[in-house]
């Protein structure tokens, strides 16, 4: 699994940190999300799924 | 009577307060794209589908322009948070509503709001302890619904808590349908206006450690800040946004979870649950307020109908979360519903900035009170719960509990 964020389509709602913290964190300087782990464990697959779902930016692409 | 078949009123009455309109169900199926008539009188087009409203919030060229003069209005006082001067003076679209957005963003992130829990979790402690000591029946719409989110709203901002009846009140008229006339509207906004450039103003000559604070020091537009009433605006919005909103949810989730038993007995025994079962009461928060308006600037197709430019639509997330094409058996309380692409908070671009914030503090709620009380139960039968009448956000009017 290949995780990437839009930066231009994420709002910085920090939807996916909530549900992911160890794949996504969100700059302190304007919220936007960054990817940790551009390809995280298998422990993460749930996780990384259901935050790309709820992205309420649609901005979680995943390969 | 077929709901095809007439204008429609909106806001939808409904008799039940945590239960939907039936008319929902039937405008999903047969009318997703339906002519109702505003509180002001105005007609306006309704949108109840999943796909249509997630597409319409997301989508630019509908734009929150609510003030263009061939706009429906949706109170006839005028004014309301849609649709009065001040909307217009946080930019709606484009890259300077970005712009805004991820200067102001970076105080909502979901680390800070970690950050904060345990501080959470002190204030909603205090004021369940104040609520036992006062005796059964409590409300817990008073007692902690209203006051937890308005203390760490203020803290955040840096403004006094003592001031917060007075901010209910201004937020209430900002957020009216129908309850006040337009002399007290314009009167209340004049006052709040007047009080948030105060503390801005204190704060220029002397810096707190706050998130205004830090706006001012950030400069003004020529430094990459805002100008000063952007910020005197962004400290009034955030207020009204920060409290009215999640002190009538509090009250809601608190009411839908008790309504059945089981579903506190299910929490109780697995707390982890509790993140899964805060998303689902804001999906199937039936009472959830108005709904979104959106103004279009050019002609447009939803599900098939061609919306004309000048078209006002209003976009019922209520609705559109209990749509089964969208939700596996959605009009069931499933407090382990994961994913849950719910559409409270919106969606695109300017969903709900602070969402992490609304949902910590939904979570630290549920959680301190499951551990304080679990034995929490309505006082009055689910059913004879009342709506909060007559403002653009929905809620109860009391949540009378025992324990
Ligand atoms: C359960 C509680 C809440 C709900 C249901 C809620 C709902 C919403 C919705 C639906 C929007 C989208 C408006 C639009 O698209 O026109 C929104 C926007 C917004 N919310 Fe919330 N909200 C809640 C709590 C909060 C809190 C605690 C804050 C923090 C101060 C907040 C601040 C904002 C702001 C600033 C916007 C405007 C964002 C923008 O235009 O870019 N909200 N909210
Ligand atoms: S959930 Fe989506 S919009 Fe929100 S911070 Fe993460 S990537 Fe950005």
């Amino acid at each position: 699994m290949k995780v990437i964020v839009d930066e231009d389509k994420c709002c910085g709602a920090g939807q996916c940190v909530l549900i992911a913290p160890e794949v996504f964190d969100q700059r302190d300087d304007d919220g936007i999300a960054v990817v940790l782990q551009a390809e995280p464990g298998a422990d993460q697959h749930d996780a990384v799924r259901e935050a790309a779902a709820v992205c309420p930016g649609a901005a979680i692409e995943l390969g | 009577m077929s709901v095809n078949e007439q204008v429609l009123r909106y806001p939808i009455p409904s008799d039940a307060a945590l239960d939907p309109p039936a008319e929902w169900a039937e405008l999903r199926k047969e009318c997703p794209v339906a002519h109702v008539k505003l509180p002001s009188g105005d007609t306006a087009t309704l949108l109840t589908r999943y796909d249509d409203v997630k597409q319409v919030l997301a989508d630019p060229r509908f734009t929150r322009q609510l003030t263009a003069p061939d706009a429906a209005r949706l109170s006839a006082e005028g004014g309301g948070v849609f649709s009065n001067e001040m909307a217009t003076i946080i930019p709606d679209g484009g890259e300077e509503h970005q712009h805004w957005r991820r200067l102001v963003g970076r105080w909502f992130t979901a680390k800070r709001m970690s950050a904060l829990r345990p501080s959470m979790t002190e204030i909603a402690e205090g004021l369940i302890d104040e609520m036992v000591a006062g005796g059964a029946p409590g409300d817990l719409r008073a007692s902690l619904g209203f006051p937890l989110p308005v203390y760490v709203i203020c803290d955040m901002l840096g403004v006094p808590a003592e001031d917060r009846d007075r901010f209910s009140y201004w937020s209430d008229t900002l957020l009216n349908l129908t309850r006040y006339g337009k002399e007290e509207i314009d009167a209340a906004q004049a006052e709040f206006f007047q009080y948030m450039s105060g503390l801005v103003a204190g704060k220029r000559a002397a810096p707190g450690d706050d998130l205004l604070s830090e706006l001012i020091a950030v400069g003004g537009p020529e430094e990459g800040g805002l100008s000063d009433l952007q910020i005197v605006v962004t400290g009034m919005g955030l207020l009204v946004a920060g409290h009215e909103t999640t002190a009538n949810m509090i009250g809601k989730m608190v009411s839908m979870l008790l309504a059945d038993r089981g579903r506190w007995e299910s929490l109780l025994a697995d707390p982890k649950l509790i993140r899964t079962a805060v998303e689902e009461t804001l999906r199937l928060d039936a009472n959830a307020g108005f709904g979104l308006p959106r103004y279009l600037g050019e002609e447009t197709e939803v599900s098939g109908t061609v919306l004309p430019r000048g078209t006002t639509v209003v976009c019922s997330m209520a609705a559109a979360n209990r749509d089964e094409s969208a939700f596996e058996a959605a009009g069931e309380m499933d407090l382990t519903r994961s994913p849950n692409p719910h559409l409270a908070f919106g969606a695109g671009a300017h969903s709900c900035l602070g969402q992490a914030l609304a949902r910590t503090e939904l979570q630290v709620v549920l959680e301190v009170l499951l551990r304080k009380l679990p034995t929490l139960e309505l006082a009055v039968p689910a059913g004879e719960l009342e709506r909060v009448e007559g403002l653009a956000v929905g809620g109860l009017r009391t949540v009378p509990v025992r324990w």
